[in-house]
């Protein structure tokens, strides 16, 4: 398929429909909205199923049910929606139920603004509902990777039956790129017979199938969370996804920054690169699972001598980072929120700084 | 011999948790007569609360989903909207629908999801012991009442059936109670009714049953049928408020 200009929250939306996901259900909300109206116009033409819901809750609840019927399904928001949806996603991972979620942040806390920012990096994986779960997080970087992460999505939340949250911000929504939709997705057969509410004449079977996140007994309860636990691991085998930018010197320091605040992290490389001083990036494709491996060994090279975590939050993935390094090497944060993003000039001051 | 008197196939072979005097006994056998009826056993999903009824699951036998507090219609919307060719219900209780989810039972009707709601008032929350609901009576004695409901506090109970019909959209609502032989018939035949018009892909159905909650009403299984009947009754009249033929 030949290359077209599209803006990132609309190339989203026809990512789902190209990956096979008929079932959309959101609530508007700025500087996502763009994706609802294109898709109430796109799934009729599919025969799909669109649904503006009465609010971030229902719409996540409506996710639950569809998928929990065995069908494909969607949704997109902005920071404040995802917070109400932190509920249902917190239910979907306990009843394991595969969902695909973007979250298009902006600002916060509160209402905040809904300028860009990656203020909800520790919502996506940390938590974010209550409970013992993880979300799988992709992590974009321009409206091509966003789509194919958001096809990709699909196949990775059925392979482990977990919801899977795509992680970008104001900006990648509301950029135009030029895109190239993947052809050929192939995906696994589905167990959902053995799971999904989808008719017991349906799978022909005299065995209800039931969805549900409760188990009264703590023995249940805690089978239920090692199976969790199980599969969280096996991301964490299996899923890990980085670039490495610059790594192949002697670098003196080791950036880590993640989506839209990574290109400037990596315009600022270069522009040090013309001065003679190499640095190098991670950037961490999934957030969670994350790169720790890549990240210790990165910052283990004789030469480096720091790291710096570069977001659009008040420090969040330093953390991780943080937890990377162990204490090798002293790490540091950079970054502003709320819309303020920080210019290529600005970051190589930073790493001036931080090299002394 | 011939049997006269049969369990429905499509309730599980098993007992429940609810305690003696309950109606939700009651209740899940007319929903699983009508089901056996209608002959849509294997194309049924169920949708359960959270309340006395969340391990309704456990008793039918058909497929079943389980909803956070309230959720259960946005829940159903996604099930029925993904496959329209599935039966779906929800099962819900007073605090269930007429608190947590209001917001969620109001917008599914109001679209008019093609699903059948059965609600079940008994006027308190059952399942965490005896809380005010939204439908608990002026001057009823709850765990957070204790010197009866105020209605100057917190206002009158909420008719949920007369909210639902004061929308245009949904076309079968209906209070039924199963206090009596002659109630549980015309509960039957209400509720056969609202899966009736699912299966004709007609409208949203819900159909609200007066229950009794003996243990945190602290009466008798007998006096409280006797209580519901003069207390609950008296303000949730029985009746259709809407139906599909008169509009």
């Amino acid at each position: 398929m030949a290359k077209v200009l599209m803006k990132g929250n609309e190339a989203i939306g026809e990512a789902a429909i190209k990956a096979g996901c008929l079932n959309y259900f959101a609530y508007p909300i700025t500087p996502q909205t763009e994706v609802a109206e294109y898709l109430c116009r796109r799934l009729p033409e599919e025969n799909g199923v669109f649904l503006q819901a009465e609010s971030e809750v229902a719409a996540s609840y409506m996710l639950f049910g569809a998928a929990g019927a065995g069908e494909r399904v969607f949704t997109t928001s902005s920071s404040p929606g995802i917070s109400l949806m932190g509920e249902a996603i917190s239910y979907m991972a306990g009843a394991q139920l595969p969902a695909v979620l973007v979250n298009i942040m902006r600002g916060g806390p509160g209402l905040g603004g809904i300028l860009p920012a990656q203020g909800d990096y520790f919502q996506a994986t940390k938590g974010g509902g209550h409970g013992d779960y993880r979300l799988l997080t992709l992590a974009p970087a321009s409206v091509q990777e966003a789509v194919e992460m958001v096809m990709e999505a699909f196949t990775l939340a059925e392979k482990y039956r977990n919801p899977v949250m795509i992680l970008g911000d104001g900006m990648l929504g509301q950029m135009m790129e030029p895109v190239e939709f993947p052809e050929g997705l192939t995906t696994a057969p589905s167990n959902k017979d053995e799971w999904a509410t989808n008719g017991m004449g349906n799978r022909n079977s005299n065995k209800p199938n039931i969805v549900k996140s409760l188990f009264l007994t703590d023995t249940d309860l805690n089978e239920n969370n090692l199976v969790l636990k199980a599969k969280y691991e096996e991301m964490k085998k299996h899923e890990i996804r980085y670039e490495s930018y610059n790594t192949d010197g002697d670098y003196q320091l080791l950036l880590v920054s993640f989506g839209m605040m990574s290109r400037i992290c990596k315009s600022a490389i270069d522009d040090l690169k013309e001065e003679g001083i190499e640095i190098g990036l991670i950037r961490p494709q999934t957030l969670f699972p994350f790169p720790d491996e890549a990240i210790r060994q990165a910052v283990d090279k004789p030469s480096c001598k720091s790291a710096l975590s570069v977001e659009l939050n008040m420090g969040q993935m330093v953390e991780d980072v943080e937890r990377c390094v162990h204490g090798k090497r002293p790490v540091s944060w950079f970054g502003t929120a709320g819309g303020v993003i920080p210019t290529p000039e600005e970051v190589v001051a930073e790493i001036k700084r931080v090299l002394g | 011999m011939a049997k006269v008197f049969l369990k429905p196939k499509a309730l599980a072979d098993t007992h429940t948790h609810y305690c003696p005097g309950c109606t939700h006994g009651i209740i899940h056998r007319l929903v699983a007569e009508v089901i056996d009826e209608l002959g849509v056993q294997d194309t049924t999903v169920g949708v359960a609360p959270v309340g006395c009824s969340v391990l309704a699951y456990n008793y039918f036998n058909f497929d079943f989903q389980e909803a956070a507090h309230g959720r259960a219609p946005a829940v159903a919307t996604g099930i029925k909207r993904a496959r329209p060719d599935l039966t779906v219900f929800t099962y819900q209780g007073d605090g269930d629908l007429a608190s947590i989810g209001m917001a969620e039972i109001i917008h599914a009707a109001n679209r008019g999801e093609k699903f059948v709601t059965i609600f079940v008032n008994n006027a308190v929350y059952g399942m965490t012991g005896g809380q005010m609901a939204p439908t608990t009576m002026p001057n009823q004695i709850s765990t957070t009442s204790p010197a009866g409901r105020d209605v100057a506090d917190v206002g009158m109970p909420i008719k949920v059936a007369e909210l639902l019909a004061a929308l245009q959209t949904p076309a079968f609502i209906s209070r039924q109670a199963v206090l009596k032989p002659k109630q549980i018939f015309k509960a039957k035949k209400a509720i056969k009714k609202a899966f009736q018009y699912q299966l004709e892909g007609k409208c949203f159905s819900m159909v609200e049953v007066v229950s009794t909650c003996p243990t945190n009403w602290g009466l008798t299984p007998v006096d409280s049928l006797k209580w519901a009947e003069d207390k609950l009754l008296s303000y949730y009249k029985l009746g259709d408020y809407k139906t599909p033929e008169a509009e």
